[in-house]
């Protein structure tokens, strides 16, 4: 029996020749990445005590959920987590300047490649996946021990392969309501990974597929591993890779179960409050609900490609009274590129607010936070209760065209209005 | 790795930030322990007593990588026994030496206060109320072995990784 692209990650890190579905491995990591949380929060783990790292440069340290810093006990956490990187030789570091979301900085910065094993102190970090990358999030404590060790345990989950045909209908239409749809249709799949094929693949852009990579971490999957195509090859060569090892499943790979999707008749889709799976419906069944709030940002939105199709839609059109729209881009690089393509100029001629790259108002920590009885629409990761701020408050999940359709009418709004499709 | 007591019982989708709200995040540990579900159940966490066991539905600890899992456990409850966990919360319950255990229909086998005992190596629930007994996941040895060290932290004190 053939193996997924998981379990091949898996089996090269562990030395051994296969890898199936209930084996336990002790792997080599590739990439040991954490952020500021990791110093700033209290009792997780005594980091200070730590006195020999197995490879500092496998190690990426970087500032992104409280820059620059809101309160000064997020400021302490950054004075940690510089303390840490002089204390260990860890040159791998970005600070405040050139910092970004630890997923969008990975990816950046080369980190995030086909074939290598990813761990990273937050629970986004299938992400990577969108890069061929076998990569998932863990604990203060366990990445504590991946740096001193360079290796842990990893148990091999059975996979769910998602066969992608045609190509979205419209622009109006992104990986983002792909993912809504899947987690709406087939809700959860946890201690499963999941895997993405099919010729559909070839007709989304890497942005969409970080996008849905991002977002597996809501339906509770292990891994999240997209093909290395052309379109990535492509990427890759424009970032610099020397070389690329890609993993390809075997056509004779063991699947827990394979799922068909056509693009072509997905429309846009959001997540209602508080949960995901099974949770979310066509944009066309809640149109027209009220919003005070829309973010536009994160992990999952916050790129290039969705500040675009923002700025493309809002362009010579004014934000409606008593929505704030918010938008955060997904890092620094983000932030320059969009300023100088002209997108932030338009959106700020709209009424919305540009932020500076952060997790920001995503995790409930700053710039845009949520009082009572609110709504917020937002292409973020979650909609947990309280996420983004006062506990009777909601998060309502979309894509970044239909927030900001909806910033313009401050009710939902199907996006194919502005966009055709 | 055996366990009886008291149960608390919650529903489905109980993620990361009802355990760990973000409210809690730059407080001192004591501080943290009060605020576990302040907002979804104000006031449980000073009625927790040492020993107590929680029972819940499918994808506990869903979320984020925050270590939920610590905070359940310096509280004072013995376990957590769920119908399915969130992969990364299940490791943290690992690395922070807090007891877990997947047991698919264990949320519809209790009323709140009911007495559960838990077998973790055997993987077996049991309601001493009703006398009913499920099978669940066993725990791997390698898994036992990190939880009865206390966690990855003393783990690396042991082996000299920290201080």
């Amino acid at each position: 029996m053939g193996m997924t692209m998981s379990e091949k990650i898996l089996a090269r890190h562990a030395g051994v020749p296969a890898a199936k579905a209930g084996d336990i491995l002790t792997c080599q990591v590739d990439v040991a990445a954490c952020h500021d949380m990791f110093f700033t929060v209290a009792g997780q783990i005594d980091f200070e005590r730590v006195n020999r790292i197995a490879d500092p440069d496998k190690c990426v340290i970087l500032l992104d959920h409280a820059v620059p810093a809101p309160t000064a006990k997020d400021a302490h956490g950054a004075v940690k987590a510089r303390a840490f990187v002089e204390k260990h030789g860890i040159k791998n570091f970005f600070d405040v300047g050139e910092h970004g979301v630890i997923h969008q900085l990975l990816v950046e910065k080369g980190f995030a490649a086909p074939g290598k094993l990813i761990a990273a102190g937050d629970s986004h970090t299938c992400a990577a996946g969108a890069m061929n990358a076998a990569a998932r999030g863990f604990g203060p404590a366990e990445m504590v021990y991946v740096w001193c060790k360079g290796e842990t345990w990893y148990q091999v989950s059975p996979t769910i392969l998602y066969r992608l045909h045609g190509r979205f209908a419209s622009q109006a239409v992104t990986g983002k309501d792909l993912f809504l749809y899947i987690a709406g249709v087939y809700g959860d799949a946890t201690n499963m990974n999941v895997e993405f094929g099919g010729e559909g693949v070839g007709n989304m852009t890497i942005s969409q597929r970080q996008s849905v990579a991002t977002m597996c971490a809501e339906i509770n999957a292990e891994f999240a591993i997209f093909p290395c195509d052309d379109v990535l090859r492509e990427f890759l060569k424009e970032r610099g890779d020397q070389e690329i090892n890609a993993v390809d499943p075997d056509p004779d790979a063991d699947y827990h179960d394979v799922r068909d999707i056509d693009l072509g008749k997905l429309t846009p889709y959001v997540a209602l409050p508080h949960y995901i799976p099974n949770n979310c419906r066509p944009v066309k069944e809640v149109e027209g609900t009220e919003v005070h709030q829309v973010l536009l940002g994160s992990c999952s939105n916050g790129r290039l490609e969705d500040i675009a199709l923002a700025a493309s839609i809002v362009k010579g059109k004014r934000v409606a009274k008593g929505v704030r729209f918010i938008v955060t881009p997904a890092s620094q690089k983000v932030y320059l590129e969009a300023l100088k393509a002209g997108y932030l100029e338009t959106l700020a001629e709209s009424g919305a607010v540009i932020t500076n790259a952060t997790c920001g108002a995503c995790y409930g920590g700053h710039m845009g936070l949520l009082g009572p009885g609110e709504r917020c629409l937002s292409t973020t990761t979650r909609n947990f209760k309280g996420r983004m701020g006062d506990a009777d408050s909601e998060v309502m999940l979309c894509s970044p065209a239909t927030a900001a359709a909806s910033a313009l009418t401050g009710k939902i709004t199907d996006p194919r209005e502005f966009l055709g499709g | 790795m055996k366990f009886k007591g008291r149960v608390w019982v919650f529903g489905d989708e109980i993620n990361t930030d009802l355990i760990f709200p973000h409210s809690a995040f730059r407080v001192s540990p004591e501080e943290q322990v009060k605020l576990v579900f302040s907002d979804n159940r104000p006031g449980w966490s000073s009625l927790v007593q040492k020993g107590d066991i929680l029972i819940a539905g499918k994808n506990f600890g869903t979320g984020s990588s925050r270590p939920g899992a610590v905070l359940l456990k310096r509280l004072g409850l013995a376990c957590l026994v769920a119908d399915s966990i969130n992969g990364l919360f299940y490791r943290n319950s690992i690395s922070y030496g807090f007891p877990a255990l997947q047991c698919p229909g264990v949320s519809t086998m209790f009323e709140e206060g009911d007495i559960a005992e838990v077998d973790l190596l055997e993987g077996t629930v049991t309601n001493l109320r009703t006398g009913e007994t499920r099978q669940g996941n066993k725990l791997s040895q390698s898994m036992a072995d990190i939880l009865e060290a206390g966690g990855i932290e003393e783990l690396l004190i042991k082996e000299g990784y920290m201080d």
